[in-house]
């Protein structure tokens, strides 16, 4: 192991910054991170081991404590269990005698949730070691277990248990027009630099991760931020779409990664930047050797690195992965994660155009964002702003899944009506549709004219249709597991305010709920909301809220009581109290009225 | 000509780099905190300091102040929501003032009295916290912390050492040492560091001093904690009986 640590270190030049990289590889190789590799890496990369022993707890593919020769995870997704995970996950621990979350005795074998692995459209899916598993099944899961117990090392597995399909059902704007590579490039160099960031500004070109910041002015942010001579500056694809139910940045990378790594480049030029990272979430492994292929051939093609095209650009890409953390999608924890630490959101300002990795300006967009940019560079501003709304230019592109005949990508023209996507997708007796994944918003059936626009329904693309079968409360219960689960742990309202929600929501779900309980319930989700330090707390009671808005009545449907009358009077209860404390003013009695009120209004 | 900013309507003069709360403190305004201490980096962290700022929620210890900014502090609204998420801490860990040392030089326990709470409000998680009592001067008990980071500041930027991080995620956060074992005797801490002595809590404390201060003659058994907090902000050195006494009463000097 000595050795392997030391190897390990050099080849990574002794970067602190690569740490988590390092210990993915760590996991890789003994299955946990042993005590004895978290003292030699501290001092090889002169850190304090505390340091380490964060980044290994903090990151859900990462354990202090061994796990399974084969590492083994089934996706936690809501999409997942409407595919049937719940009873596929028992059978998979009964067949292979294991219980969830734990190691076999033998330790050849671990079994655990994970939360969504992004393959929601061919689910229930899974993870072995790392690497996506797809269209899990009865047949499929007896077949793991016999090559788990053969010990047939997971490279040997047939390739049609990790078969991943794009399944594209519908392109538009983005996904129709084929783009060669180098083409944005000459395009770029032949409009020139400030030129086509008037292109992309024109454009309207919002970031696509959802939160929509107009892309062409945190290029300019970034590139205009700093006069400072020589500014080492950085472009960051985020490609962690960690958002359950959405899978479109797998479909880009896997089909269009010249254009995201094109779309970096332009933003390169523009912002004067060096050097460019994905950062790729870790359930996306399996695309790791095709898109460092896709490198080499730029660098081969003169598209990166040194000179670009002969125009005196010096810029190149590397791919970093994560680790299993949602909280790594939000920018400036991205920006913590690449340096090696654990993923917990920074304070603003500043912001990552002036303070981004290593303390300098950063551009972090969207994959998306990268491939629309890369299209605006050939087409113009004009082509893009053609389409979509005044507000929201240009197409969406979808991930859908849940109840629909259709489950895919769908391209769409910002200003689409949900009633036209569910009709393109097949679906039919509708309950309600979650758009933006769990962060987002959940819609009835009464909103389906709404339309798919910035200043309408936002969205990163996650699009979970639900039909009427389903009960909504169990798909809140998963969401706010999720949350509490993902939430870093930073601040208090989200760390504390989580665990809270996701116990309230417990109580009622289990039928111990009484009127109270949904008083208290909607008042926590008010709290983590408005006070939490990030985007991930102040969403995280989303599906609360906008449920508790729209079907006040599946929540009374589960309290003990509709009506609360209470079997005693509590008022009379404290006469005692009021005699030998004398006192008798209006502080010393308790209102039944209020109580009896909020009981009322319920039926 | 002075920039100002108005907090509750009061105009209070600030200078570039300076966050809200440096503003506040300086002007004799006090916004409640538990992660804040104006010696070290702020990390914005407890969310006690939320304030409005032209309507947008803030953390008053890490937003610069700015021209033009209207501060909301002390608001009914600010103060219930402050002391739900004082809650929040207390059942998080375990919290039982009556049998901890540090009752009465508790700044978690002085802000849950300025804030006028009264219950838990939330039902108690009950963790299971270990105690670490390795070390031969001072320990650990984890069933106080609140995940502040004020001793692992206090140790990297007054102390020049690395004793404490916090590690783990979400509700599983807690405090490490930095040690092969684990545990608190095998670190470079010294009793006189500034990491062993800040403490917001009872999680850390000083072996063989408690209770040479009784209990009804400590800091905030006299002083309400705004005063405290804005006394030791104004004059260190003037006010040893409130803003050192926490210290002091430790060391038994």
């Amino acid at each position: 192991m000595k050795q392997f640590i030391h190897d390990l270190a050099k080849l990574h030049e002794g970067q602190a910054t690569h740490l988590l990289q390092i210990l993915r590889d760590v996991q890789a190789r003994f299955h946990y991170i042993p005590d004895a590799a978290i003292e030699q890496l501290a001092v090889l990369l002169s850190i304090p081991r505390t340091h380490i022993i964060g980044v290994v707890e903090f990151y859900s593919f990462l354990h202090l404590t061994p796990r399974g020769q084969y590492e083994l995870l089934l996706s936690d997704s809501i999409t997942d269990h409407m595919l049937g995970k719940h009873a596929l996950f028992s059978y998979f621990a009964q067949q292979l005698q294991v219980t969830v979350g734990e190691v076999r005795g033998d330790g050849l074998v671990s079994l655990d949730n994970a939360s969504c692995t992004g393959l929601c459209d061919q689910g229930p899916a899974g993870l072995v070691n790392g690497y996506a598993l797809s269209r899990l099944d009865k047949p499929r899961i007896d077949q793991i277990v016999a090559l788990i117990n053969q010990q047939k090392p997971v490279e040997q597995w047939p390739a049609e248990l990790f078969s991943v399909t794009d399944n594209i059902q519908k392109s538009g704007l983005l996904l129709d027009t084929p783009l060669q590579p180098g083409e944005a490039l000459s395009a770029l160099f032949k409009r020139g630099l400030p030129e086509t960031l008037a292109e992309i500004s024109q454009a309207g070109l919002r970031g696509r991760g959802g939160a929509g910041y107009t892309t062409a002015w945190k290029w300019q942010l970034c590139a205009e931020g700093s006069k400072e001579e020589g500014l080492q500056r950085y472009v960051v694809c985020n490609a962690d779409e960690g958002e359950p139910g959405t899978f479109k940045d797998r479909v880009l990378l896997n089909s269009y990664a010249h254009q995201v790594f094109e779309g970096m480049t332009v933003c390169a030029a523009i912002i004067n930047a060096q050097h460019g990272f994905l950062y790729l979430r870790g359930e996306y492994l399996y695309l790791v050797d095709k898109l460092q292929a896709i490198l080499t051939e730029r660098r081969e093609a003169g598209l990166l690195g040194n000179n670009i095209l002969n125009q005196g650009l010096n810029f190149d890409i590397e791919i970093r992965l994560g680790a299993g953390a949602y909280i790594c999608g939000e920018e400036s924890a991205l920006i913590e994660s690449l340096e090696g630490k654990m993923g917990i959101p920074r304070n603003r300002p500043p912001y990552p155009v002036t303070s981004g990795y290593l303390g300098k300006p950063t551009v972090v967009n969207n994959v998306e964002t990268f491939v629309a940019a890369t299209h605006i560079t050939v087409n113009g501003g004009a082509w893009f702003a053609a389409v979509g709304t005044e507000q929201s230019k240009g197409s969406k592109i979808l991930s859908i899944s849940g109840d629909c005949a259709r489950p895919g990508i769908y391209e769409y023209p910002f200003g689409t009506t949900i009633q036209a996507i569910l009709q393109d997708c097949g679906a039919s007796d509708v309950l309600g549709v979650q758009i933006g994944g769990p962060s987002g918003t959940f819609i009835s059936d009464q909103e389906f004219a709404r339309k798919l626009a910035f200043e309408d329904l936002a969205t990163g693309g996650s699009f979970i249709v639900f039909n009427n079968s389903r009960n909504l409360l169990e798909v809140v219960n998963n969401f706010t597991h999720f949350f509490a689960h993902e939430s870093c742990g930073f601040c208090t309202p989200c760390r504390v305010g989580t665990a809270l929600l996701k116990k309230q929501l417990d109580k009622i779900m289990e039928g111990h709920g009484s009127a109270g309980d949904v008083v208290a319930l909607e008042e926590l989700g008010r709290l983590i909301k408005q006070h939490s330090h990030c985007g991930l707390g102040q969403t995280a009671a989303n599906p609360v809220l906008s449920t508790l808005e729209r079907y006040p009545e599946l929540y009374q449907r589960q309290l003990k009581k509709i009506s609360y009358e209470p079997g005693f009077d509590l008022d009379a209860a404290l006469d005692i109290a009021r005699r030998m404390a004398n006192r008798d003013d209006a502080g010393a009695h308790l209102a039944q009225v209020d109580a009896v009120d909020i009981g009322g209004d319920y039926e | 000509m002075n920039k100002t900013i108005t907090i509750d309507g009061k105009s209070i003069p600030f200078e570039d780099g300076q966050t809200i709360m440096d503003a506040a403190i300086a002007a004799g305004v006090y916004i409640p905190h538990l992660c804040h201490n104006p010696e070290f980096t702020p990390h914005g962290s407890c969310k006690l300091c939320t304030v409005k700022v032209n309507g947008r929620t803030c953390s008053a210890c890490t937003f610069p102040a700015m021209e033009g900014q209207d501060v909301l502090n002390n608001t009914q609204a600010l103060t219930d929501d402050r002391r739900r998420i004082t809650q929040m801490l207390f059942v998080e860990g375990n919290h039982f003032c009556p049998s901890c040392e540090k009752t009465g030089n508790c700044q978690l326990q002085a802000v849950a009295y300025h804030l006028n709470m009264l219950d838990n409000h939330f039902p108690l998680f009950y963790p299971h916290r270990e105690m670490d009592a390795s070390h031969p001067e001072v320990m650990i008990d984890h069933n106080r912390c609140i995940f502040c980071t004020l001793c692992v500041r206090a140790s990297q930027q007054h102390d020049g050492k690395d004793v404490f991080a916090i590690s783990g995620r979400g509700i599983n956060k807690h405090l490490v040492v930095n040690a092969p074992s684990g545990l608190l005797k095998e670190t470079d801490l010294d009793v006189t560091d500034k990491a062993a002595h800040v403490c917001p809590t009872g999680a850390i404390l000083i072996k063989r001093t408690g209770y040479q201060v009784p209990i009804g003659e400590r800091i905030y058994d006299h002083h309400e904690i705004d005063h405290v907090s804005l006394a030791a902000a104004a004059s260190p050195a003037t006010a040893p009986s409130l803003a050192v006494n926490t210290e002091d009463s430790q060391h038994g000097e």
